[in-house]
């Protein structure tokens, strides 16, 4: 096994591998067979799996949890000096137990994800292009775990964009699925916006905190100069530290697509479908759950920030949840539901409960990615994404059915499926929290327990419409469903056990075994990164346990009754509550209202100033030179009827100068360049005679 | 090989090439064109020798050249580079050898126009290299024939219209310039001569100035004018309307002369002439410079977004691109900021020239340049779609390419002085997104215009102008430091000396 010093120096590598697949596969896209561009695509990230895994295993072997930090310095990025200080970054690489967890979690999930794309691409003419971009998407999402400053985080952060307009554009042609790509990085870069006036913000804070002592953004430097930021004085009666806190929120609801920035992921689904499972699951949307943890010193020192946090996470946990149950398309559900689900590793976070916020993550990516790629695998068989055309597919995918039912047990909540594990910690979290508004715990832990009823709810319909009950499709249709080959149903199996059994790294208090990952991420957390393992009131946490997976199992009871039982009732509900059903169809209007509040504004504005500046700018330059010439040819004509000798001389200049004006308009040009160079001639000789 | 006097032979190697074609027989273009590319390629050579001999930690100018030129009036041949001019000498010497190449398409009066050509890049090389203020105004107006027939020859069809337009604007600049320069001659006296003198290093001498020089109005008036002719090469908003008339009307490699280079002269003659001169004055207009920057950003951008032709898209992007250097430049609290500015000077005329180039390819096949004209056409030409993909994410200031470090370096660094400013230059990173993907999906993405359905891909000769920018674009987006190892020492003294 490797030891901690060689693992330090190739930790480039887990980056720099998936970069180099794209880079191949890019540029030889056209020249490579595709067998050699799914082994070229594939076995990079899986190589850097591997290195991931050996680093993972070399912290382990370090005995003091608090020396598990490898950093890898490659070359200075940049340097700017100055008398009273400096601002120098470096490219470094920053391997704790945080980025080890994400790193597993983006290359073995991402690893699957590649290999599964190699059937569902199969007879794509683009498959070079296609694994290019999953590959450089692997590349940005590494870059970003494992930059160990801000501003190399930030390339990551906004390299994850790129790679998300790209692959959800990926099928140009189709003019919808191109403005899907678009919207989705445009509605990116607002939230970027705001990250970068957070750093821009935290770094001038801290330098003139420390009377230019601070020079750089790196994590170590950050965690140990933010108590400088207690002194600093208010802006807008607001403490600076929670503005920088805010601002970076803004920039994690739009990567992670939380309330008010989500609209763009809904849209994302218009990529491949292996696409949706590696930006729902392992990459990017979990940017901005990962940079809060990764801030939480920064966050703990803003406890009115963390508090937003934590209620944007909440009501976008219920709020996403309401709209997936409306639904038709099989992958919207899925992507109302990551948005939902990413609310509630907000609001873990935004009760400083860190570790448990990354649990969430860690199994969400399990089986949110086993959901998409289970998706994928309905819709390589059935060619829609309609569940009103799908039904009773249990018998035709009998391995995507099993797997996708251990995916929906997780997602609902179901002990000890995985998501049950991870869930039920963010509200036994939550209930317990001591957030800045009294009570305010409680609510948000009644929010998300709505919001886990609601899950069930619309994982129940789903799995309904779509396995249970009989095909809706037509007969030519049912004909042709089958089971996906092996290289697709081979990651559905191991998601499926992870999704099964990946509770057990995070096991509740109540068991009194020791969970494991917030023991391994406690060095990255400063001070009480709460799970609720402080609170040992056993009794309440079992209580709660029940309630929760009461609320589950009556979601699904519901959804059962509903859907399976008494298929006749959805309809009637929907004629009974005509208005609530349209606005959840409608998905509360929010694309639409935005485009009136800011896209439509935006576009007059770009009209106005494009006839602005034809009209007005560019006008009074031609009105000037007109009247310059008018101006000129009347001074001329006026001259000639003017006796007097001394004005006549006067106007003999002038119009020389109309004249010469006038020339200019007509276009002969050379002459004035003549009258430069003798008028410069003219003052040489001037000079020479004094 | 390193010549002793390099950099006149960089400026007036060229020149010989030009003087070669003028006698080449009418009969033989390809000839011509050949002598106008081994015209550009020693000043590139000699331009790499520059940069590996270049000391990084020196303060104050080397490569120096100086003979009395006209004694009567004590002008000076001066030549000599710091670390403003060299990226930009870099810049010329490879934007020269690929425009030659981007011009091999040029059949109409292929004398003129390589002659013209090359005098230009003289003309230009001897801008970014002159100290002494006569000579510097020589270039700078010798600059301006060759552009002008370049643009009103073999531009497009309102070019007598355009180079009228650009000349005019140019001159008065010209002028205001002139106006100043004399002022400064007769209002200083060199003590160890006792003569006037325009020789930039001793005019930076601020006790060489005569009472007359000293008055706050006059140095105001000087500022002024200085300010208002480089503001219109830059160009700021509102002097800005010469531009995108120019770059519509000009030939593709013209254009990205114009924006690669010709831009860069504003703000770098705000750099060697304004700063030093007037450093008291310019800590005065700081504020008034960076909301000029703040506006030509957010207006550039949202003009920008209006347009329907190509070039014109490019130029009021230009125009936004260059209010952040404009921005950086007005910071004197700390060297992020100019530093920045004077590396986007140089991304600036890298990402431009690519646009550029890009747009002269597909403008080569369709014959038009209007955005809403094309669509799909990634599926018939996919390696240009590659290209003008990283081309246009870089101009929009994607990380990891160029010109995020440098307009990143631009906000970080003026955001200590001017926090509001700042932060709504900010939001143009959102609209320049906005308007660049907006162009990508008309152009290039969507169902496919049956009408270029035939388009023949990137030709050899075009992938040759692109790759090497292409390449610059991406090293300097992951390691900036070749650049800012260069500029760091001098723009340290530069924020010094103006500080006070």
């Amino acid at each position: 096994m490797l030891g901690p010093q060689t693992v330090k120096n190739i930790l480039w590598l887990i980056p720099c591998l998936p970069l180099t697949g794209a880079v191949v596969n890019g540029l030889l896209r056209r020249r490579l067979p595709a067998r050699l561009i799914h082994i070229i695509g594939c076995v990079t990230v899986f190589l850097a799996f591997l290195v991931s895994v050996s680093g993972f295993i070399s912290l382990l072997r370090i005995e003091e949890p608090h020396n598990r930090l490898l950093i890898q310095s490659l070359y200075q990025w940049l340097l700017t000096v100055w008398d009273q200080g400096r601002f120098s970054l470096t490219v470094a690489f920053r391997f704790d137990p945080l980025s080890a967890t994400l790193c597993l979690v983006v290359t073995g999930v991402g690893f699957l994800i590649h290999l599964y794309s190699v059937g569902y691409m199969a007879g794509d003419e683009s498959q070079g292009r296609y694994f290019a971009y999953l590959n450089l998407f692997t590349f940005s999402m590494l870059l970003l775990i494992l930059a160990d400053n801000l501003l190399l985080m930030f390339v990551g952060w906004e390299g994850v964009g790129l790679c998300s307009y790209l692959l959800i554009g990926f099928w140009f042609s189709d003019l919808e699925k191109a403005q899907a790509g678009m919207k989705a990085f445009i509605v990116n870069r607002v939230g970027d916006f705001g990250f970068f006036v957070g750093l821009m913000l935290l770094f001038w804070s801290l330098f003139e905190g420390s009377n230019g002592g601070v020079s750089g953004l790196g994590f170590t430097e950050l965690r140990q100069a933010v108590p400088l930021l207690a002194s600093a004085s208010p802006v807008l009666g607001v403490g600076v530290v929670t503005w920088i806190a805010l601002l970076f929120f803004v920039g994690a609801t739009g990567k992670s697509a939380q309330i008010p920035l989500y609209v763009w992921l809904p849209d994302a689904m218009a990529g491949p479908t292996p696409v949706s499972a590696f930006i729902h699951a392992a990459t990017m949307v979990t940017a901005g759950v990962y940079m809060i943890v990764r801030l939480n010193f920064l966050y703990l020192a803003a406890p009115a920030a963390l508090t937003v946090v934590a209620v944007v996470g909440a009501v976008t946990a219920f709020y996403a949840a309401t709209i997936a149950i409306t639904q038709n398309d099989i992958k919207r559900v899925l992507a109302y539901s990551t948005i939902s689900q990413l609310g509630y590793m907000f609001l873990a976070v935004g009760v400083a409960a860190f570790s448990t916020g990354i649990f969430h993550l860690v199994t969400h990516a399990f089986f949110k990615a086993l959901l998409f790629l289970g998706a994928g695998s309905v819709i390589h068989a059935v060619h829609s994404n309609d569940m009103q055309e799908m039904g009773g597919l249990k018998k035709y995918l009998p391995y995507t059915y099993l797997t996708f039912m251990t995916a929906y047990l997780a997602i609902s909540g179901i002990p000890p499926f995985s998501g049950f594990m991870s869930k039920d910690e963010i509200l036994w979290a939550t209930f317990n929290s001591h957030l800045s508004v009294p009570g305010l715990g409680k609510a948000l832990w009644a929010l998300g327990l709505l919001g886990a009823g609601l899950t069930a709810f619309y994982m129940t319909r789903l799995v309904a419409l779509t396995f249970m009950g009989t095909f809706r499709g037509g007969a030519d249709e049912e004909k042709h469903l089958h089971e996906s080959p092996l290289v697709m149903t081979i990651p559905l199996i191991i998601l499926a056990l992870l999704a099964a059994v990946g509770g057990a790294i995070g096991l509740p208090a109540v068991t009194h075994l020791p969970n494991l990952l917030h023991d391994f991420l406690s060095p990255v957390l400063s001070g009480h990164g709460s799970s609720g393992h402080e609170v040992h009131a056993y009794g309440l946490e079992v209580l709660l346990m029940l309630v929760s997976t009461g609320v589950a199992l009556s979601g699904i009871g519901l959804g059962y009754y509903f859907y399976l039982k008494r298929p006749e009732l959805p309809d009637q509900a929907r004629a009974r509550f005509a208005a609530v059903y349209r606005l959840l169809l409608n998905k509360y209007y929010v694309d639409e209202i935005y485009s009136a509040l800011f896209l439509r504004p935006v576009l007059k504005l770009v009209a106005l100033s494009g006839l602005f500046d034809l009209q007005v700018i560019d006008g009074a330059v031609n009105l000037s030179s007109k009247i310059t010439a008018k101006f000129s040819f009347l001074v001329g004509w006026e001259d000639l009827t003017i006796v007097d000798g001394a004005v006549n001389g006067v106007a003999a200049m002038v119009q020389r100068w109309g004249d010469w004006i006038r020339h200019l308009q007509t276009g002969r040009i050379h002459q004035y360049l003549y009258s430069v160079v003798l008028g410069l001639f003219g003052l040489c000789v001037f000079m020479l005679l004094f | 090989m390193v010549p002793e006097h390099i950099l006149s032979w960089m400026i007036f190697f060229p020149l010989i090439g030009a003087g070669l074609i003028l006698l080449v027989p009418k009969r033989y273009p390809t000839l011509m064109k050949v002598i106008a590319l081994l015209a550009t390629v020693p000043p590139l050579w000699w331009a790499a020798s520059l940069y590996v001999g270049f000391d990084r930690w020196g303060n104050g100018f080397q490569y120096m050249e100086k003979v009395p030129w006209i004694e009567a009036f004590n002008i000076h041949y001066s030549l000599g580079i710091d670390g403003i001019s060299i990226p930009m000498i870099l810049l010329t010497a490879l934007l020269a050898f690929i425009c030659v190449i981007a011009s091999w398409n040029i059949n109409e009066h292929v004398r003129g126009y390589f002659a013209l050509f090359l005098l230009l890049d003289t003309s230009m090389v001897g801008v970014f290299s002159a100290l002494d203020f006569f000579l510097f105004y020589v270039f700078w107006e010798l600059m301006l024939l060759p552009m002008y027939f370049l643009i009103g020859i073999w531009g497009g069809p309102r070019k007598e219209y355009a180079a009228i337009k650009f000349f005019l604007f140019t001159l008065v600049g010209s002028v205001l310039m002139l106006v100043v320069m004399l002022v400064f001659y007769f209002g200083s006296v060199e003590p160890a001569t006792g003569l006037h003198s325009f020789d930039l290093t001793i005019l930076a001498d601020q006790s060489v100035h005569q009472a007359f020089l000293q008055s706050h109005t006059i140095r105001w008036l000087c500022y002024l004018g200085l300010f208002i002719g480089f503001a219109i090469k830059i160009p700021l908003v509102p002097f800005h309307t010469w531009l995108p008339d120019a770059h519509v009307e000009a030939p593709t490699a013209i254009s990205v002369i114009l924006a690669g280079i010709l831009l860069k002269m504003g703000t770098y003659g705000i750099l060697r002439i304004s700063y030093p001169l007037l450093p008291d004055m310019a800590r005065e207009f700081a504020l008034f410079a960076a909301i000029l920057g703040l506006i030509s950003i957010i207006y550039g951008a949202l003009c920008a977004m209006a347009q329907q032709d190509m070039k014109k898209l490019i130029a009021y992007s230009s125009i936004s691109h260059m209010g952040f250097v404009m921005l950086g430049m007005s910071v004197f609290s700390n060297t992020t900021a100019i530093n920045g500015a004077v590396l986007q000077m140089f991304n600036h005329g890298t990402v431009t020239a690519m646009l550029f180039l890009l747009v002269g390819v597909i403008y080569d096949r369709a014959h038009h340049r209007d955005i809403d004209g094309f669509g799909g056409l990634a599926k018939t030409m996919p390696v240009y779609a590659g290209y003008t993909g990283l081309a246009f994410f870089a101009a929009l200031g994607l990380p990891g390419l160029s010109s995020f470090i440098s307009e990143a370096l631009v906000l970080v660094g003026s955001f200590q002085q001017y926090k509001i400013i700042t932060i709504t230059a900010t939001t143009g990173i959102i609209l320049t997104a906005g308007y660049f993907l907006w162009t990508m999906q008309r152009v290039f993405l969507g169902p496919l215009n049956q009408k270029y359905a035939e388009l023949p891909d990137i030709s050899l000769r075009e992938a040759f102008t692109l790759t090497p920018l292409a390449l610059i674009v991406i090293l300097l987006g992951f390691y900036p430091m070749p650049v800012l190892n260069l500029i760091g020492t001098t723009l340290k003294h530069t924020v010094a000396m103006v500080v006070g």
